[in-house]
């Protein structure tokens, strides 16, 4: 089953009057449980096409169907399509609220949904990504970058996600941070039957993590790789 | 390991806090015309070592050493204005974001030639010469159009060049690169790092290159000095490292990622055992 099927997907980026097509014609399937990788230099349309499946940019043309409810282009995400699609930020500095507490800024969409046991649920993430839960009180500011980055990958998962997106969840990050992370997101794909699309500009990480990736070239896939 | 012609000598180098807090607790180096990487996570004082070195620390900041030399001066008491004559002629140091360090409101060509205004009397013409020469020595195409240029129409990659051009440009003996890739692509890093390297070398230069990727720099210095909280925790050739003894070096050599490691947990690092061990080494 495909949690996510591109046809024909063309993104533009509309700035006053004029619009600019950036991403032409991508064609690609991801399946339940698979990581699927976004590879490619800087301005490639990598980051354009995981805003759109955030439901980021209505500005597309084309297919998409994401967890089997096809999409309509310019028509903002609904229902449950909301929840079930979570992303985590580049940047764990700019991507968590300065003057929240992290209690109020991860149990705000909870209690929007309605949810009873928040600080239950709350504690429960924080064990999960390797967190001592006194920590929930605290101030963003009084982590440190892994530590956020963690805290983003919480917020996105309380709402138990089928599709995780990560636009490069680790290059604002020092190297043996990195692999805490990596090793973490790989764990969570065990524990969780998580499918993820995840966007990076390093090879590396997309070799190491990576069950199906597609290299983009100036708005194109360039190259798909199948990892066994 | 004293030699006579050794650019940077540091014996028990303290910076703190006023209240008291160390952040660099007591490291010794000594270093000459060489390719040294200073290697350690964020937070790990790498920085402000280097920027002690640059005369750039903020004044909240104390330093104390026992011996701070730069190029056998002793720079610890200088003021200001030696700094000024110091800087940008003798060492200079190379950013890590082009898009903050340039200013955004000068083209290209003067902020290149800024330093051959401070430091030498040169004419107009033979300043212009000069720095179209440095760019096109750090690689940069078209060297007469690009001194028109300014700084928002340079790629990330271009502008790291810029800055090295800047930085070599009075032909300095000292190069202090402060993560000078990682606000870059990952296909541009390789090139800007091959670049300072070559560049350095022609020129028989000292290079203090800090990052906290090991494995990229490993390849373009000849020894690393490895930094912990605050401390030197480790020092050894570059050509050693694959079998570095100090666990802190061991896990940072081989935590990057690489498509051989599918399926196994990438190495981390054990704070716990760490701090220890750090502990037992201050005592």
């Amino acid at each position: 089953m495909s949690v996510l099927e591109l046809k024909d997907v063309s993104i533009s980026h509309v700035q006053g009057l004029e619009k600019n097509t950036v991403v032409h014609d991508v064609n690609v399937s991801v399946k339940a449980g698979e990581c699927f990788g976004l590879v490619g230099p800087s301005g490639c349309g990598k980051s354009t096409l995981l805003w759109v499946l955030a439901g980021l940019n209505p500005h597309w043309s084309g297919g998409i169907r994401l967890l089997d409810q096809p999409l309509t282009p310019g028509k903002v995400f609904s229902g449950e399509l909301r929840r079930r699609v979570q992303m985590v930020f580049q940047d764990p500095y700019a991507s968590l609220h300065p003057k929240h507490r992290l209690r109020r800024a991860l149990s705000e969409p909870l209690k929007l949904l309605g949810y009873k046991d928040i600080d239950d649920r709350l504690s429960e993430g924080f064990k999960l990504v390797g967190l001592a839960d006194n920590m929930i009180d605290r101030y963003p500011h009084q982590l440190s970058g892994g530590q956020r980055q963690r805290v983003a990958i919480i917020r996105a998962l309380l709402l138990e996600p089928k599709l995780l997106l990560l636009d490069e969840p680790t290059s604002a990050l020092d190297m043996s941070v990195q692999a805490e992370i990596l090793n973490l997101l790989n764990e969570l794909k065990a524990k969780r039957d998580l499918t993820m699309v995840m966007v990076s500009h390093d090879p590396e990480v997309v070799d190491y993590m990576c069950d199906h990736a597609v290299t983009m070239k100036a708005g194109r896939i360039d190259k798909e790789t199948f990892y066994d | 390991m004293t030699n006579n012609n050794s650019l940077i000598q540091v014996e028990n180098l303290h910076i703190g806090l006023e209240d008291g807090t160390e952040l660099v607790k007591g490291i010794d180096f000594v270093m000459g015309h060489e390719r040294v990487a200073l290697v350690g996570e964020s937070g790990s004082g790498k920085s402000l070592t280097a920027r002690s070195l640059m005369g750039l620390l903020p004044a909240s900041l104390h330093v104390q050493a026992n011996r701070f030399e730069l190029l056998g001066e002793a720079v610890l008491s200088y003021s200001q204005r030696q700094w000024l004559q110091l800087r940008g002629k003798q060492v200079s140091m190379v950013l890590q974001d082009p898009k903050y360090a340039l200013n955004p409101s000068q083209n290209i060509g003067r902020q290149v030639e800024e330093p051959l205004v401070l430091h030498q009397s040169l004419a107009k013409k033979a300043r212009v010469e000069k720095v179209e020469h440095m760019l096109d020595a750090v690689g940069l195409p078209n060297p007469a159009k690009l001194r028109k240029l300014y700084p928002h129409q340079l790629s990330g990659g271009m502008g790291q060049r810029v800055m090295l051009a800047i930085a070599l440009i009075n032909d300095p003996q000292f190069l202090i690169a402060d993560e000078p890739t990682s606000a870059l692509d990952h296909a541009v890093r390789d090139q800007v790092l091959e670049l300072i390297a070559s560049l350095v070398e022609e020129r028989n230069m000292g290079l203090l290159l800090i990052s906290h990727d090991l494995q990229q720099v490993a390849d373009y210095c000849e020894r690393v000095l490895v930094m912990y909280q605050g401390q030197l925790i480790d020092q050894l050739p570059a050509s050693l490292l694959s079998n570095a003894t100090h666990p802190y070096t061991k896990t940072l050599w081989s935590c990057r990622p690489n498509i051989d490691k599918r399926g196994q947990a990438l190495p981390v690092l054990d704070r716990g055992a760490l701090a220890t061990l750090t502990e037992g080494a201050a005592k």
